[in-house]
C-alpha cells in the first residue's frame, strides 16, 4: 500500500488508492464493531484538529478516529478568536509545526486553504482537508463511497469499485464542497454522476465536469432510476441572495419527500451529509425511511477517517521527518 | 550642456544610425549626428553609448501604475516605483488615485507630482479620483485637480468602478471642460460580490467565487453609449475578455471616442494558474481563459486596443502569503511590460516596432495629454528614449520594485531593456538603474517646499 | 543470491503433522481449541494443522475453529518501515473468549510479530490460554518469547533470509535459506 503525503482533494486519489482506502476502512469498521474499539497504531503521534469554522460533527468524527488509533489529539478552534484571516493561517501553522504536529486536520472557510497550508512550507506534517470553503471535503466523499459500496455489496465489498453505479447529487451544488469531492471520487470509482439543482445553484460553466446535469428532480428519478441519491444541505442565506425564491418552493421542487421516496427503488440509498434541514431539502418521512443512510454515514465517517489517518501517519513519511 | 551620443542604434527596427542628445533634446540624427561629434571639441565632452544591436523606441509611457504613496509606502513609494519604471524602460507613469489619502484633491495630486519630480526617474502624472474617497457617491473636485500644477487629465476610481450610471454620465460631461478623460475600471459590483477569479471551468473546479466576463462587458457597453450620448472621451482600463474587445470594436466603428488598454498579464497568463491557489495570480480583473488572451492579442495588433498599461500593483508579502480569499488583488508589471509587448508583437512576427511604439508610448501619452512624452524620434523631440535588445532572452525577474508579487517568476522572456533615457539622462544604463535620479535644475518651488517640509 | 533448501515438501508435511499431534496431546484432546493464523503464511499453516487435527478427531471442525489475526496495526515499527497492506482479521466462529488459542506463524525470529499478535489478541477478547506454533524457529530472539510447538529449529546467521514457500501461495512447498 502506498502512502499519501496529504489528502487535499478527492482528485489526489487514483482508483487503486481509493479502493485501498475503502478496503482499509472495512478493516477499521470491524474494529469499531468490537468491544475494545482501539488500536495502538498511532501511539505517540499528534493530530491537530485545526478548525477555523464550526463543525462539531466533522471535528468529533476526526477526533474519535484519531483516538481510536491511539494518537494524541489537540482541538484548535480558531473561530471567534482574533484569528480570522490573513497572516494568521501562517502563524497558526508555524505554531503547530513548532509543537510537533504529525498531522493537521484543517477546516477553513477559504477555498484552497488546505492546499495553501500543504504547499506553503510552513508546516511538515500531513494535511487532511476537512472542508475548505466551497472547494472540497474529500473524507466526506470517501465515507459516502464507502456507504454506497457497503449497501450494494455487503460483506463482499472489499476490492470493489462503483462501476456503473448511478448516483444523483441534489441541491446547492455550486457552493458544496461535498458535491465537488463526491463528483471527483465517484468518477474515479467508475460511477455515473447526475447533478440536480436549480440553475442558479450550478456553476455557470460546468463543462469541465463529468456529470449529467438536470433541473427536474422528478424527471431524473423517473428516467435515471439512481442507485443512490445524495441530498445536499441548503443554506438559508442563499435565499436572500436570490439563488431561490422561498423555502416552500425549494422544498416542493428540489426537496426529497414521501412522493419522491416512492419513486426510489427499495434498494436505492437516500444520503445526506448532515446536519439536515428537515422539511426543506429532506422530509422526515424520507430521512427516517429504510432507504436513508444518514446514520450509517456518520458511523462510516469514523472508519474512513481512521483509514485516512493511518495511511497518512504510518510508514515511510515519518522517516523523512525524524 | 551635456551631450549624449547613441551610436549605431536602430530606430524602430530600421537600419542602424546615430542619435545625438544635447540637454533634454534630440539635436541630430544620422550623418549629422556623426558629424557633430567628429569635430575636435568632442571626445571628452561627449558621452557615447555603443548601441550596436539595440532598437530605440520612444520612452515608454504607462497610463496605469500604482505607486502606493502616500499611504502604503511599505509596498512601494514614488521613488521605488519610478526606479522600477526606469528599469522597465518607462519615462512616464500615471500614478493611480487609490492612495491613502485618496488623490481626490489638488493637494494630494500636487504632492504625488512633486515627489515624482524630486525622484527624477520618470515623469509622474497623477491620476485624479472621479469621486470623493473613491466611494462612488460624490464627484471629486476634478476642475481643481486639472488646474493644479499636476495638470491632471486622467480621472479614475480604479480599483472600484464608477457604477452609478448618473455619476458616470456627469463625470464624462464634466471632464470635457478641460479635455480630460475618465478611465473606467469596468466591474459591475453586484455581479462580482465576493468574486475571487474568472468565472468558468476552473472556478467551478476550485470552488472560488466567480468574476463573470459579463460584469466587465455590461459596464463597458453602458459607458460607450453614455460617452456617445454626451460626446465625451472614455478610456477603458485593463480589458480582459473577448467580449469586451467586441464591444470596443463596435464602439470605435460607430465613431465613439473610446480608447482601451490591456495589461501584460492579460496578454500572457490564464486562469489555469489559480489551480496552484498561489495568490500571486490573484488580480482584478482576474486572469481569463486562453481564448480571451488570444482575442486581446489580436485586438492589440489590429488597433482595437490602443495601449498596453501595466496596472503595476505592488503588495507586501503578507498580503499574498496567505489563503487565496484573504489575499490582495494585483501583480507587478513595470519591469515586464516591454518584454511581453516584444514577445506578442515582435517575436511572434505578428506586428512591428512602430506598433510597439504606438501601444507603449505614442498612444498612452496622447490619451494622458502628456505633450513632452511619446514624441517621435526626430530632431527637436524631448529625449525620452528606450533601448531594447531584441535578441536576448532573460529571466522575468523584478528587481527595483519594493514588492515581490511577480507572477512571471520562472518564465523566460525576450526584449530586454538595456538603457532608458529620461529627458536626456540615462536612468538605466547597461542594464543597471542609475543610483541617482535626473538632477533637475530644481527651480520648482513645490519641490523645494516639499524638501524643506521633509526636514 | 545463493539459496539452499533446508526443508522439502515432505519435511514440511511431517513437521506440520507432528505439530498437530503435539497440540492435541498437550491440550488433552480438541476441546475448546481454536487456531489463529498470522497472515500470510501462518494462515495456510493453521489451516493445514486444522485439517490434520480434524482427521484425528472428527468432532473438531476446521471451519469453526480457525481464524486469522492481522497484526499490522500493532507493529512497533510502523513509524519507520514502509506501511504493509492491512488485511482482514477473522475471528473463528467459535470465538476466542475462554478458548485455548494457538497462534500459528511460519517463522519465529525476533519475537516482535508475536508480541504484536498478543496485543492484538487482547483487544479482541480474553482467551483461557495462548500457545504458539511455528514451522521454523531460526533463533535471534529480541523479546522473552518462545514457541510451544516448533516444526524445525534452524540455526541461522542474522543476515540470512529464510523463505517459507507453500503450495497454496507460492506454488511449491519448501523452506529455503538465502545468504
Amino acid at each position: 500500500m502506498s502512502n499519501l503525503r496529504h489528502l487535499l482533494s478527492a482528485a489526489d486519489l487514483s482508483r487503486d488508492a481509493a479502493i485501498n482506502l475503502l478496503d482499509l476502512s472495512e478493516t477499521m469498521a470491524s474494529v469499531n464493531d468490537r468491544e475494545i474499539k482501539k488500536l495502538p497504531t498511532l501511539r505517540g503521534k499528534t493530530v491537530v484538529n485545526l478548525f477555523f469554522e464550526d463543525s462539531t460533527r466533522t471535528r468529533i468524527s476526526f477526533e474519535l478516529a484519531a483516538k481510536r488509533l491511539s494518537a494524541d489529539v489537540i482541538n484548535f478552534s480558531a473561530k471567534g478568536s482574533s484569528v480570522s484571516k490573513g497572516e494568521s493561517l501562517k502563524d497558526t501553522a508555524q505554531t503547530l509545526e513548532a509543537m510537533g504536529a504529525d498531522g493537521v486536520v484543517i477546516r477553513h472557510a477559504a477555498s484552497g486553504a488546505a492546499y495553501t497550508l500543504a504547499h506553503s512550507g510552513w508546516i511538515n506534517g500531513a494535511i487532511v482537508n476537512a472542508g475548505d470553503g466551497t472547494h472540497e471535503h474529500p473524507t466526506q466523499a470517501l465515507l459516502d463511497a464507502f456507504t454506497i459500496r457497503r449497501r450494494l455489496h455487503g460483506s463482499a465489498s472489499t476490492g470493489k469499485a462503483l462501476d456503473g453505479v448511478k448516483v444523483a447529487i441534489v441541491g446547492d451544488v455550486l457552493h458544496s464542497r461535498v458535491a465537488r469531492s463526491n463528483l471527483l471520487l465517484l468518477n474515479t470509482l467508475g460511477a455515473e454522476v447526475h447533478l440536480v439543482a436549480p440553475p442558479t445553484l450550478l456553476p455557470a460553466d460546468s463543462s469541465g465536469w463529468n456529470a449529467h446535469i438536470h433541473y427536474d428532480l422528478d424527471a431524473m428519478l423517473h428516467r435515471v432510476k439512481p442507485d443512490a441519491v445524495m441530498m445536499l444541505r441548503v443554506q438559508l442565506e442563499r435565499m436572500s441572495a436570490a439563488f431561490f425564491a422561498s423555502e416552500r418552493e425549494y422544498a416542493r421542487v428540489w426537496g426529497f419527500n414521501a412522493d419522491r421516496l416512492a419513486l426510489l427503488g427499495s434498494k436505492s440509498l437516500l444520503m445526506h451529509p448532515g446536519p439536515m434541514n428537515r422539511g426543506l431539502e429532506i422530509s422526515s418521512a424520507a430521512a427516517d425511511s429504510p432507504n436513508s443512510t444518514v446514520l450509517e454515514q456518520v458511523a462510516n465517517g469514523v472508519s474512513v477517517r481512521m483509514a485516512v489517518l493511518f495511511n497518512l501517519l504510518s510508514g515511510e513519511r515519518s522517516i523523512e521527518n525524524v | 550642456m551635456s551631450k549624449l551620443l547613441l551610436k549605431n542604434v536602430s530606430l524602430l527596427g530600421e537600419a542602424a544610425t546615430d542619435v545625438l542628445i544635447e540637454g533634454q533634446h534630440i539635436t541630430s540624427i544620422g550623418a549629422a549626428a556623426a558629424e557633430a561629434t567628429s569635430g575636435a571639441q568632442s571626445a571628452e565632452t561627449i558621452d557615447v553609448i555603443d548601441c550596436t544591436g539595440l532598437v530605440v523606441v520612444p520612452g515608454l509611457v504607462d497610463l496605469h501604475t500604482h505607486l502606493r504613496e502616500p499611504g502604503a509606502e511599505a509596498s512601494e513609494t514614488v521613488l521605488t516605483g519610478t526606479r522600477s519604471a526606469a528599469a522597465g524602460g518607462f519615462t512616464a507613469v500615471h500614478a493611480m488615485a487609490n492612495t491613502s489619502p485618496v488623490a481626490d484633491t489638488a493637494g494630494v495630486v500636487e504632492q504625488v507630482w512633486s515627489l515624482g519630480l524630486a525622484a527624477g526617474f520618470a515623469d509622474v502624472a497623477p491620476v485624479g479620483a472621479v469621486t470623493v474617497g473613491l466611494e462612488g457617491k460624490q464627484l471629486a473636485e476634478l476642475g481643481a485637480m486639472a488646474s493644479s500644477r499636476a495638470q491632471v487629465r486622467v480621472f479614475s476610481d480604479d480599483g472600484k468602478c464608477v457604477s452609478d450610471p448618473l455619476l458616470m454620465r456627469r463625470a464624462l460631461e464634466y471632464v470635457k471642460a478641460f479635455d480630460g478623460v475618465v478611465a473606467q475600471h469596468s466591474q459591475e459590483p453586484r455581479l462580482t460580490e465576493g468574486a475571487q477569479m474568472n468565472e468558468g471551468i476552473v472556478s467551478a473546479e476550485l470552488g472560488l467565487a466567480g468574476w463573470p466576463a459579463v460584469a466587465e462587458e455590461s459596464i463597458i457597453a453602458r459607458d460607450v453609449l453614455l460617452t456617445e450620448h454626451v460626446g465625451s472621451r472614455l478610456h477603458v482600463c485593463h480589458l480582459s475578455t473577448a467580449g469586451s474587445v467586441a464591444i470596443i470594436r463596435w464602439a470605435k466603428a460607430r465613431g465613439i471616442n473610446v480608447t482601451a488598454e490591456v495589461t501584460p498579464h492579460h496578454l500572457l497568463l490564464t486562469d489555469d494558474l489559480a489551480r496552484s491557489y498561489d495568490a500571486v495570480y490573484k488580480v482584478n480583473p482576474p486572469l481569463r481563459t486562453q481564448a480571451d488572451v488570444l482575442a486581446l492579442r489580436e485586438a492589440l495588433i489590429d488597433g482595437t486596443i490602443d495601449i498596453i498599461a501595466t496596472d503595476h500593483a505592488p503588495h507586501p508579502d503578507e498580503s499574498k502569503d496567505c489563503e487565496w480569499a484573504a489575499a490582495a488583488f494585483g501583480m507587478l508589471g513595470l519591469e515586464i511590460a516591454a518584454s511581453v509587448a516584444h514577445d506578442v508583437l515582435i517575436a511572434s512576427g505578428a506586428s512591428n516596432w512602430n506598433r510597439f511604439a504606438e501601444v507603449l508610448s505614442y498612444n498612452p501619452a496622447k490619451i494622458g495629454r502628456l505633450t513632452q512624452q511619446g514624441q517621435p524620434i526626430e530632431v527637436g523631440s524631448v529625449a525620452n528614449l528606450t533601448l531594447i535588445d531584441p535578441t536576448k532572452r532573460r529571466d522575468a525577474i523584478s528587481v527595483e520594485s519594493k514588492s515581490s508579487n511577480n507572477p512571471y517568476l520562472g518564465l523566460t522572456v525576450g526584449g530586454e531593456v538595456v538603457h532608458t533615457i529620461y529627458r536626456g539622462y540615462p536612468t538605466k544604463r547597461d542594464g543597471q538603474v542609475a543610483v541617482q535620479g535626473r538632477n533637475l535644475e530644481v527651480s520648482n518651488s513645490a519641490v523645494q517646499t516639499a524638501a524643506k517640509a521633509g526636514k | 543470491m545463493v539459496t539452499r533448501t533446508v526443508l522439502t515438501g515432505d519435511d514440511i508435511d511431517r513437521a506440520i503433522t507432528r505439530i498437530a499431534h503435539e497440540i492435541i496431546e498437550s491440550n488433552h484432546g480438541t476441546a475448546n481449541l481454536v487456531l489463529l493464523g498470522v497472515p500470510t503464511r501462518g494462515v495456510v499453516i493453521a489451516n493445514r494443522i486444522a485439517q490434520i487435527i480434524s482427521r484425528n478427531d472428527p468432532t473438531f471442525s476446521a471451519e469453526s475453529a480457525v481464524g486469522r489475526l492481522d497484526i499490522t496495526m500493532y507493529r512497533d515499527d510502523l513509524a519507520t518501515n514502509p506501511t504493509r497492506a492491512v488485511t482482514e482479521t477473522v475471528e473463528p466462529p467459535l470465538g476466542i473468549d475462554n478458548r485455548v488459542v494457538v497462534l500459528v506463524d511460519d517463522v519465529l525470529f525476533s519475537g516482535r510479530t508475536i508480541r504484536a499478535a498478543l496485543d492484538a489478541l487482547s483487544d479482541l477478547g480474553r482467551p483461557k490460554t495462548v500457545r504458539l506454533a511455528v514451522l521454523v524457529d531460526r533463533g535471534h530472539r529480541e523479546l522473552p518469547i518462545r514457541a510451544d510447538f516448533v516444526g524445525k529449529n534452524l540455526p541461522t546467521s542474522r543476515d540470512e533470509r529464510i523463505k517459507v514457500q507453500l503450495l497454496e501461495i507460492d506454488g511449491e512447498n519448501a523452506v529455503v535459506i538465502a545468504a
